[in-house]
């Protein structure tokens, strides 16, 4: 099967590969980039550890096309931090405790920046079912919700 | 060492960051999947649709004509004449002669891409004779099953045993009988628990390479790479000193990567295609039908009590299916099934059943759960029947220090008493309860395990350490390794780098694994550093020209021991660091032991569930975690065993299980159908880490790993029947079967 | 000097109906031989692998001292996960 050339932008910098039309964007971003922040859990956009932003929006990205990537903005976890700079989210996972394995949390930091994104002061609730999408298997949770909820406070310029 | 003896520590009991934490929360950490190398190739394997069929032909001529296929593999790849646990391995790994599940693979193929290696898949033609299957561990243990293999069973099974029974256990202590003539109350009752899956997240994945001169190199997610060589080298019949693997960054193992399944095809096909490495990634499905669930099964469980309490006696009968191969958990299950209770007449009896299903692999506290299910469902339905306190009935026939265990030997020291103590003094048991609400209490056991550990360290030449471990981390063991070596050397936690390092760089080490970690790679991490503070300490003395006895270590400094030995300052790690070369070459420890002091593990939990009348459904409002850590390295993972083994637990009761058609395929090979606890089903996990300490660990400590979702499963029973009168004799317990118990009450 | 060994009582078959064996032993891989030696049936067993504890503690090392006063118990192997 012949190979589709793509051109879009990944965590700001123009990129180029050919894909066979049946990849996905996950296997793209992984084995075409390097970028293997993003994993592969289930392939078929349950577990959420592929999570990536298109275009502004959270996206599974095992159920996207590599093709589909063309001319459109693509944000992973790669791109999180800015230089030597962590995302508070990122600061908070590691000072809550809240990755055990940590294969889920670049899936589950994505899935959460993209809420504080639009929801600056989100409840427990509205954190959980957010990220009902994203599953951890190690953690039962806690820990994750209380990352977030914290970085959540100190983005807003809240005491935790 | 007495209890009392413990001494305040400097950063035992703190909560730094993990030392991998920027790694994985940048998404740098190499998993599995995550590396490449030059000339790899993409596998892909061919796997049985049928639950059990004779393998009458496989045609590969299709798949390597392919252009991009370099190699494709079937059992005629292996050696031949393997026996016993080997030859389990080999069959399990590639089928021979018959398909023993849905899911086994009968053959695999390597392409220069993941796409290529697919579609030659695809093309190899099997020809199948489709052979009667059975994969109900009651319907397999009947004398008329359909049998999975003549002559597996081992020496425990008498004559006349089942065909798929292959092992069989019996133990037990005092007088039966008179035991339950001394009841008030005896019940008797069966319980039936399904095949679960550990769940982690990250699937199955490895890079092999293998050359004709039997040289090979490999990396692969597992909880333990010298398992992993062993047994590789076992089935391919090579020299396991030649085979060279080294762990990735694991996403999760619970057990379930304690042991090989297609990493052997990765070598094989590379051997074949010329020694190119060989990539194989496993999908979902693949991971859910042909890596190691955990075993079903179906117990009675019989039990006599006093108007009191008081426990008089106690009979089980486990029967556990764990696949197609001996190995399903059911000698540790009847060992946990009464471990938290002294009764004085116990008699347990179990049979491990062979069914068409995948091989069963450990599972967090393998055994423990279905046993706690079993017997701790009982105690609360006795407990209800007789107006008792649950918490007050498990206090009153609570083993404690040197008591005789359930399963023989005597029990050292252990925390029962204490968690159940302090799970009575939680609020947690004074929140109110509303309509359809109830609380349910069970304790769970592990034993906690040493196992073949080896561990090296170096001082660098600023006084900083280096300590090499082969126990991969899962979660958060650098950071506790890292302080239980800075603890010891008095210096800064920062100061300590674990590198986790491959086969080449240790002798052999057991996976992490049996709770052990922490424990175990903990305990020779200490040992080590205090070969090197003899060191430093010697070195001290030939620069005091004193005797090497007259200097001790204080907080990080070689010092004179008393005023006898001579006045010397303080020579710190630093400054020893600094002339190591002109003082005798580099310091450095290490320790290789089966280390014994294993201490074991009590915990108890308390949940409040609701239950919709009109669904069935049950939401989880309130949920503890009460254990004994020993000593808690960092509270904080110690907390994350406790809140995941109380989930894993939850998932197992509520919705988790294999589903089987009549056709013997597994129906639910998706997370979208085998559904574990996501974000919005649960609530904040409250925790108590109960510290009795561990005698046998300089820091007291106890593994902490698995005890946690062994009381989950009955607790939550013991809650639904709280809450609607319903009682739960089958897993899982979700809202079709819930809805039907409400029901079935009239 | 002479040690008494608990075996589960599944392997009565294999030890001619006996549930606590006593074998002349100082340490205990001599505890395990002579157990073979006396009852070639659990030859394979322990071949394949047992867990020995000695007062309530799981004793790895086939060089462990034991002697009278010990409490000893033959177990299946454990593992975890």
């Amino acid at each position: 099967m012949s190979k589709v050339h793509v051109t879009t932008t990944v965590n700001g910098d123009t990129v180029e590969f050919l894909t066979d039309p049946r990849e996905t964007l996950l296997d793209c971003l992984r084995d075409k980039l390097g970028m293997t922040g993003s994993k592969e859990g289930c392939g078929t956009g349950d577990c959420g550890a592929c999570s990536v932003m298109l275009d502004g929006v959270l996206v599974s990205s095992c159920l996207v096309l590599g093709v589909e990537a063309e001319g459109k903005t693509v944000d992973t976890i790669e791109g999180m931090a800015k230089g030597n700079d962590l995302h508070p989210l990122q600061r908070k996972f590691v000072e809550h405790a809240a990755l055990q394995c940590g294969f889920c949390t670049p899936g589950f930091l994505v899935a959460s920046k993209a809420l504080l994104d639009q929801n600056p002061d989100p409840t427990e609730e509205e954190v959980r079912y957010w990220l009902a999408g994203n599953l951890c298997r190690c953690t039962g949770y806690d820990k994750i919700v209380r990352a977030v909820l914290d970085a959540a406070a100190e983005l807003r310029g809240e005491a935790a | 060492m007495a209890k009392d003896e413990y001494k305040e520590f400097r950063l035992v009991g703190t909560r730094p960051d993990r030392p991998d934490g920027l790694d994985k929360v940048t998404g740098r950490a190499r998993y599995g999947a995550d590396i490449a190398a030059p000339g790899m190739l993409w596998a892909a394997v061919v796997r049985s649709p049928h639950a059990h069929a004779r393998i009458v032909r496989i045609d590969t001529s299709k798949a390597e004509a392919l252009p991009g296929v370099k190699a494709v593999i079937t059992r005629a790849d292996f050696p031949e004449g393997l026996t016993g646990e080997a030859w389990n391995m080999q069959e399990n790994t590639m089928a021979g002669e018959r398909a023993l599940y849905d899911g086994h693979a009968v053959a695999a193929v390597a392409a220069i891409s993941a796409l290529i290696a697919q579609d030659a898949a695809r093309l190899v033609e099997v020809e199948y004779e489709i052979l009667p299957h059975v994969t109900d561990v009651d319907e397999a243990i009947k004398p008329d099953a359909p049998v999975i293999r003549a002559g597996a069973a081992d020496a425990t099974v008498p004559e006349g045993m089942p065909p798929n029974v292959v092992r069989y256990m019996e133990f037990g202590h005092g007088d039966l009988d008179a035991g339950f003539a001394a009841a008030d109350l005896v019940m008797e009752k069966t319980y039936k628990t399904e095949a679960t899956h550990q769940g982690y997240i990250e699937p199955h994945a490895c890079l092999g390479q293998l050359g004709s001169d039997g040289k090979g190199e490999m990396w692969v997610c597992t909880q333990g790479h010298w398992y992993i060589r062993k047994m590789c080298t076992d089935v391919l019949g090579l020299d396991p000193a030649q085979l060279r693997v080294t762990p990735s960054e694991i996403g999760g193992g619970f057990g379930g990567k304690t042991t090989i399944f297609m990493e052997p095809l990765s070598l094989a096909l590379s051997r074949k295609a010329g020694g190119r490495p060989v990539k194989v990634v496993m999908s979902r499905a693949e991971v859910l039908r042909a890596t190691g669930p955990t075993a079903s099964a179906s117990m009675d469980v019989k039990i006599g009590m006093k108007k009191d309490g008081t426990m008089t006696a106690g009979k089980v009968v486990f029967r556990m299916q764990g696949g197609a191969f001996p190995g399903a958990p059911v000698d540790m299950a009847l060992y946990c099934a009464f471990a938290a209770y002294k009764v004085p007449a116990l008699h347990h009896e179990g049979f491990d059943v062979l069914a068409n299903r995948p091989r069963a692999a450990a599972y967090r506290a393998p055994g423990s759960p279905m046993a706690a299910y079993a017997v701790e469902s009982l105690v609360d339905e006795m407990c209800k029947e007789l107006n008792l306190d649950p918490i007050d009935t498990r206090l009153k026939n609570a083993v404690r220090d040197g008591d005789q265990s359930s399963y023989g030997p005597k029990f050292g020291s252990i925390g029962l008493v204490e968690v159940l103590e302090a799970m009575k003094a939680h609020p947690n048991l004074q929140a109110p309860l509303g309509p359809n609400q109830g609380r349910g209490v069970a304790s769970g056991f592990w034993f906690n395990h040493g196992g073949d550990t080896s561990v090296s360290m170096a001082i660098s030449e600023d006084g900083t350490a280096q300590v090499s471990i082969g126990t991969p981390d899962i979660g958060g063991l650098r950071a506790s390794i890292a302080l239980m070596t800075a603890e010891t050397l008095g210096i800064a936690y920062d100061d300590v780098r674990v590198n986790v390092v491959e086969t080449g760089a240790l002798g052999v080490n057991e996976p992490t694994h049996g709770s052990r970690a922490t424990f175990a790679s903990g305990k020779a991490a200490v040992i080590a550093a205090r070969q090197a503070i003899t060191e430093m300490c010697r070195r001290a003395a030939a620069e005091w020209g004193i005797d090497a006895e007259a200097v001790e270590w204080v907080d990080g400094a070689a010092q004179p021991a008393g005023p006898n030995a001579g006045k010397f300052p303080p020579m710190t790690i630093k400054e020893i660091a600094a002339k190591m070369s002109s003082t005798g070459g580099p310091i450095a420890g290490h320790h290789e032991s089966v280390p014994d002091g294993v201490g074991a593990s009590f915990g108890a939990h308390v949940v409040d569930v609701e239950v919709d009348p009109e669904t069935g459904r049950t939401t989880i409002l309130r949920y503890l975690v009460v254990q004994d850590a020993g000593r808690a390295i960092h509270p904080s993972y110690v907390e994350g065993q406790y809140q995941g083994g109380a989930a894993q637990g939850i998932g197992w009761a509520l919705n988790e299980g294999y589903i089987y058609g009549d056709d013997g395929r597994l129906q639910n090979p998706v997370f979208l159908d085998y559904r574990v606890p996501v974000a919005s089903d649960l609530p904040m996990i409250d925790t108590v880490i109960v510290e009795v300490p561990n005698p046998g660990h300089p820091y007291g400590v106890r593994g902490v790993g698995e005890t946690g979702i062994t009381p989950p499963l009955p607790a939550i029973a013991n809650a639904i029947h709280a809450a609607t009168g319903a009682r739960l004799r089958s897993l899982p317990m979700n809202p079709p079967s819930v809805l039907a118990a409400i029901k079935a009450l009239g | 000097m002479s040690v008494t060994v608990h075996l589960w009582s599944g392997l009565r078959r294999l030890t001619d109906g006996a549930e606590t064996v006593e074998v002349e032993a100082t340490t205990i891989g001599e505890m395990l031989d002579a157990l073979v030696v006396a009852h070639p049936g659990l030859g394979p067993l322990i071949e394949a692998g047992v867990s020995v504890t000695v007062d309530g503690e799981m004793k790895p090392s086939r060089h462990h001292a034991i002697g009278p006063e010990n409490e000893i118990y033959l177990m299946q192997r454990l593992r975890g996960g």
